[in-house]
């Protein structure tokens, strides 16, 4: 019975869980390019800066780091590690996860997959959304994630925004939706109920600047997520024209065969 | 060329390797099965599109049996590695990303050949007398397969794995009394844990596959047994000449090896488009969810089965909860798929091929077919309106297509079978 019961309350809450996934807060497209090796070393130097303090990306490793992304050995010892690891060390965190639990209330996620798991847009759009709540013990929240333990790592860029729900205000037309300033034409309709962030206290970097930051970082953690695609896709081409040379070739053959059966 | 001993040397008689053949077939029957199944397997003449899909599923089976071969040298089937060791394939084993996803690639490769394997054999009654055993032998290996892929699913332990696990494997708890202890012993644990994953690998990389192997060469000899059908449903043997060949038919070997290596290199082509451009094939073969590692405490926002399972899935949800049990759903899941046992007794029209039925059951398959991808679609969305409703009355038209089949197939108003094949 006891089976039984999980069972019909996972099957209802199926449908919930669904619907509730499908409300979310709107997201704005990354539009991060992974093929730009300039992009993504910008990416891999924020990374290392504002993330892995307290993210690791456990399955990256420096030297496949290096030789994607066009840099030396010494480049990447020199710019990208800091905590005397090896060139051949997964790229780790240095705060310990017990200590991160007592601090933040949970382990911060491992992000050598974030993209895979939870898309660019996600990320991208995430780390743009935090907003000053000061019900919160970071003293903000995100409008994404709402509650996350996470803290606005990148206030010293962003400023750090307000929020006003979207129903007080028709169709966000004076407010801007994402980061101050940026937010011309992404995020279109957001749908009433929805949180409207808008500029509040200034950052060091203006907000196209502040946009560009963020999508640097979110191809970083895009190519981080599968080193092995540019290599997938490049070689993609020439075994798909090999197959169909193959495939050409079977066919005169197959034609040469049957020629005779009536 | 003027050696004189060259010259002897081929004219002594049989070579070193027509030696060597003669040798082994004093011992061996070779000579006797390359000619039972290829050189003088006679098939009939005029297969068309749909007769690919067989040689495709053998292909698909022995590349996802090479594949999970490389697979397991690198894997960890426990819980605390198995995600890890998945990730350690993708980046640091030489290849690894391309074996991998050439096997997860491979999974829905294999439910879509046979999927329209089987279409092939509702299309042109191939199913029917004297072929019920190996209609049989097939709906076997597809079960067989339905749970090779679920227990291969768990493997790569994402979240996606264990809460699909999870929800399956609960299914089994609807059955009164022993419910419990059948999801118990299922799982050899109180929840899905390491020794879950453990038992799953077994099923996955040893057990499940020598059945598959076994039925696949049972399904091979009984179709050698009774011979091919052909898109006219009419038996070939019935024309022989006077050596005992059908009129009808070439030799498999070389007319369809060939024919099949064309459908085989136009099947590749798409398949290195899939490992290649789309590996997740926007979320259908590789689930997002599945990227994060499995936590039993974290369910995803959405559970659903692999797109193969989703028909099944929809027919399982359509089913209302009444009596104080859903174990009705699950009734309705098996008995959609033990269906198909049935079909050659079902069906009851004199003619086997759809081009000499009547417009009913041609009406009714397209709809069924039809239906089927409607109710994979209902199984991939939440349950909630419309795909609720649309999942009900997609049950009640499955079951309809089988269990009204022995009426309307006798009903319609079938044309005469030609006496030959037609082009």
């Amino acid at each position: 019975m006891k089976a039984l019961r999980a069972l019909i309350v996972l099957l209802a809450a199926l449908p919930a869980a669904a619907l509730a996934s499908e409300e979310g807060y709107p997201l704005q497209e990354a539009n991060a390019d992974v093929s730009n090796l300039a992009s993504l070393q910008r990416g891999a130097r924020n990374f290392v800066n504002y993330c892995q303090g307290c993210h690791s990306a456990k399955y990256m490793r420096y030297s496949q780091l290096a030789t994607d992304l066009a840099l030396t050995e010494d480049d990447v010892k020199a710019n990208l590690m800091f905590t005397g690891e090896r060139i051949y060390d997964t790229m780790q965190s240095v705060m310990p996860p017990e200590k991160a639990r007592q601090w933040f209330g949970n382990a911060p996620p491992d992000l050598s997959l974030i993209v895979r798991s939870r898309g660019p847009d996600y990320v991208y759009t995430f780390l743009r959304s935090f907003y000053e709540d000061s019900s919160r013990p970071t003293g903000v929240n995100n409008a994404v994630l709402p509650g996350t333990a996470m803290p606005h790592v990148l206030a010293p860029l962003q400023g750090v925004q307000r929020a006003r729900h979207g129903n007080e205000d028709k169709k966000g037309e004076g407010g801007l939706v994402g980061a101050g300033g940026s937010g011309g034409g992404d995020g279109g309709g957001t749908p009433s109920g929805h949180i409207v962030l808008e500029p509040g206290t200034a950052g060091d970097m203006p907000a196209a600047t502040f946009d560009s930051f963020v999508r640097d970082t979110v191809a970083f953690l895009t190519y981080v997520s599968e080193p092995a695609k540019a290599r997938r896709e490049s070689l993609g081409i020439w075994v798909v024209l090999f197959l169909l040379m193959f495939a050409a070739f079977a066919w005169f053959l197959y034609k040469e065969y049957w020629k005779d059966v009536t | 060329m003027a050696d004189p001993d060259a010259v002897t040397a081929i004219v002594r008689g049989p070579g070193r390797l027509a030696r060597l053949g003669a040798w082994i077939d004093e011992r061996f029957p070779m000579t006797e099965l390359w000619r039972e199944h290829a050189s003088e397997y006679w098939a009939p003449k005029n297969f068309n599109f749909w007769y690919y899909f067989g040689s495709l599923a053998l292909f698909v089976l022995v590349l996802q049996i090479v594949t999970g071969i490389f697979l397991t040298m690198s894997y960890k089937p426990s819980a605390e590695e198995a995600f890890g060791s998945v990730e350690y394939i993708m980046r640091d084993v030489e290849w690894g990303w391309l074996i991998r996803y050439m096997h997860s690639t491979g999974a829905s490769a294999f439910f879509i050949v046979v999927y329209l394997h089987m279409f092939r054999a509702l299309l042109y009654g191939s199913h029917r007398k004297p072929r019920e055993l190996l209609w049989i032998f097939g709906v076997l290996i597809y079960l067989a397969l339905m749970a090779e892929a679920f227990f291969g699913y768990l493997l790569p332990w994402g979240n996606m794995s264990y809460w699909g696990a999870q929800v399956i494997v609960s299914l089994f708890g609807t059955f009164p009394l022993i419910g419990d202890s059948l999801i118990e012993w299922i799982r050899g644990d109180y929840f899905i844990s390491d020794i879950t994953l453990n038992r799953f690998f077994a099923l996955h990389v040893v057990a499940l596959p020598l059945v598959l192997i076994f039925l696949v060469v049972a399904h091979i000899l009984a179709l050698h047994e009774v011979g091919s059908n052909n898109p006219d449903g009419v038996e070939i043997k019935k024309n022989k000449d006077a050596s005992g060949r059908p009129l009808d038919s070439v030799a498999f070997h070389p007319y369809y090896t060939v024919k099949d290596l064309w459908g085989l290199s136009v099947f590749l082509v798409l398949f290195a488009g899939v490992v290649f451009f789309a590996p997740e094939m926007g979320g259908l073969f590789l689930e997002p969810p599945n990227f994060e590692p499995a936590n039993p405490l974290l369910t995803p926002p959405h559970i659903a089965p692999v797109w193969y399972f989703t028909p099944y899935y929809a027919i399982l949800r359509a089913v209302p909860a009444f009596m104080n049990t859903q174990v009705w759903g699950v009734l309705a899941l098996f008995a959609a798929v033990l269906l198909l046992f049935f079909v050659p007794w079902l069906d009851k029209s004199p003619v086997k091929s759809i081009r000499y039925r009547g417009p009913i059951y041609k009406v009714s398959l397209m709809v069924f077919a039809a239906n089927f991808l409607v109710l994979g679609y209902c199984g991939m969305k939440p349950a909630v309106q419309p795909f609720k409703g649309i999942s009900v009355v997609g049950t009640i038209i499955y079951f309809a297509f089988f269990l009204l089949m022995p009426w309307y197939s006798r009903i319609d108003r079938t044309k005469p079978e030609p006496a030959r094949v037609t082009k």
